[in-house]
């Protein structure tokens, strides 16, 4: 790689192959964005220093979760540590950046982390002041699990200590937020639960939308795997969660209170609070940036990527993360070395399961186009509606393959 | 993804044309493919390595998957996101590089 590195710099930009640091990038979030760029910036250019900042000492992923709530994982097998990030040759700090002050980051304990270049992949914030009635304590009575970790195995433990013939109630956010088929494979495989553990039980989905990510896909499974056990009340039909009570257990819309046995309330979100503090956030809550490069139009220093950024079509997922990442790490090491980044290509995918050997999948690819990441013409779409069973245990399979694959790079 | 992988990258500049000699990124949207065909080993997966696979047959299974042949699930979907050159450029890119350890 020694060879290899030098030969790509004297290629590209003869300052690459000189000997001291060609350049100091911090990145804030170890997810799946930040760690993936932390390692691919290291594999690209060893001369960077790179230091990821990031208070979590376990990494728990959501991708696969609504498996541990159907009880067909444990939590254990979500979690990956920074030891992989810091063989890399990355420094990790673990601690929570809480702002930027010109070129340099500061973190909760007062140090301070210059960069030439920052990355932020803080992922989401639940938008506390989005749902009346939804508090960080009302979190712990009916959870979001929409960071999974904590509130995962609290919303899994209250589903198996529900009674059989409870109601459990889940409600989904208006768009954007975080992994937009994620609640459907949730209630889907929360279904699957209910269905071999607690029969007598129903399951309502009260949702602030009239579409969603592979609906037909979603809706044909339930209609064959779950029928008379789940319910998806849309907006038009007066899903959309106004204010929730977490003292009577009770979701409330415009025409009608749930009271729920077990409430999971997937909330409106944000990007994380970091962006916001480092001035990239506009007004949506989210960060625009450009869609080359994934520089932050309101600062161009700063790069963001995965959940936290505006990135046309592609959706907030894990997949859409990583790719994000080794575009950004790639397009970094241009900029350090005074070239324009080349225009990416990106691939998203996105598996579902909505029974143990019952996938689906929806995929894109993306280029710049007037601005934007767009879908390419042609490409991507989701899973044929009439594929046989043989199709759908295949794409389970490729799902489960797909997670391992991915963590395995993102974590080492 | 560890050191081996980026061998590819200074053949690609060597060899490739000049679009890419100076992108270490190999051609258009290769490194998206890895997050789910593994480039480190001992990944337990169904879905297969690309890393060092004779071009061709990378080139040929791409143009089958946008025709529908060899029953792809995802394939199928993502191989329409690629023009003819982009797939030969692909193809080369993986078939010069190596597994990581
Ligand atoms: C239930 C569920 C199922 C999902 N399933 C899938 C799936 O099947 N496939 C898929 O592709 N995606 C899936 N997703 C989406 C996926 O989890 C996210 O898109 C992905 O985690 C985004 O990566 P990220 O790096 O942007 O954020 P994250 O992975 O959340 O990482 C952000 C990190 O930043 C850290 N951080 C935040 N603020 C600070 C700060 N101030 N200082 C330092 N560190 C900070 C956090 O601790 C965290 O570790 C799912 C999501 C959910 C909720």
């Amino acid at each position: 790689m020694q060879v290899g590195a030098a030969m790509v710099g004297a290629l590209a930009a003869p300052r690459i192959a000189s000997a001291q640091a060609v350049g100091r990038v911090v990145i804030v979030g170890g997810g799946f964005a930040g760690a993936t760029c932390a390692r691919t910036l290291k594999a690209l250019e060893p001369k960077l220093a790179v230091s990821l900042i990031e208070p979590d000492p376990v990494f728990t992923a959501c991708p696969f979760s609504n498996a541990v709530l159907g009880g067909l994982r444990e939590i254990a097998q979500q979690q990956f540590t920074q030891d992989g990030v810091e063989r890399a040759g990355v420094t990790v700090a673990r601690r929570r950046a809480v702002g930027v002050d010109g070129k340099t980051v500061v973190l909760d304990s007062g140090a301070r982390f210059q960069f030439d270049r920052l990355v932020l992949a803080p992922g989401i914030d639940i938008n506390w002041s989005g749902l009346p009635g939804y508090t960080e304590a009302a979190a712990e009575k009916m959870p979001h699990a929409w960071k999974a970790g904590g509130q995962t195995v609290l919303l899994r433990r209250q589903l198996e200590a529900m009674d059989d013939g409870g109601l459990v109630v889940m409600s989904a956010p208006a768009n954007p937020f975080r992994c937009p088929p994620g609640p459907y494979e949730r209630v889907s495989l929360i279904a699957h639960y209910l269905k071999t553990k607690k029969p007598k039980s129903k399951l309502v989905l009260l949702d602030a939308k009239d579409a969603f990510s592979k609906q037909r896909l979603f809706q044909d499974a339930w209609a064959k795997l779950y029928p008379g056990l789940l319910e998806w009340v849309p907006l038009s039909k007066g899903g959309k969660v106004v204010s929730v009570d977490p003292a009577d257990m009770t979701l409330a819309t415009d025409f009608a209170k749930h009271k729920a046995a077990v409430a999971n309330v997937i909330p409106p979100q944000r990007a994380g609070r970091i962006a916001e503090a480092a001035g990239v956030a506009d007004r949506s809550g989210w960060c625009p940036v450009e869609p080359v490069s994934f520089e932050s139009r309101l600062r161009p220093d700063i790069h963001v990527i995965g959940d936290a950024a505006i990135m046309g079509a592609m959706p907030k997922s894990a997949f859409s993360a990583n790719a994000q990442a080794k575009v950004c790490a790639v397009a970094i090491v241009a900029r350090l070395a005074g070239r324009e980044p080349v225009e990416p290509r990106l691939i998203n995918t996105c598996y579902s399961l909505v029974a143990p050997d019952y996938g689906i999948t929806i995929a894109g690819v993306y280029k710049p186009t007037n601005g934007q990441l767009a879908d390419i013409p042609g490409a991507g779409g989701v899973s044929p509606l009439d594929a046989p069973q043989e199709f759908r245990a295949r794409e389970a399979l490729y799902a489960e393959g797909w997670f391992r694959t991915i963590t395995a790079e993102t974590f080492g | 993804m560890r050191r081996g992988r980026w061998i590819g990258l200074l053949l690609m500049g060597l060899s490739g044309g000049a679009a890419h000699a100076a992108s270490p990124d190999g051609p258009f949207g290769a490194m998206s493919c890895s997050g789910c065909h593994a480039t480190a080993r001992g990944v337990d997966t169904a879905i297969p390595r690309l890393n060092g696979r004779p071009a061709a047959e990378i080139a040929a299974a791409m143009r089958d998957f946008q025709k529908g042949e060899r029953a792809p699930t995802v394939m199928g979907r993502i191989a329409k996101g690629y023009t003819d050159p982009e797939i030969d450029a692909l193809a080369a890119w993986f078939a010069a590089q190596r597994d990581a350890p």
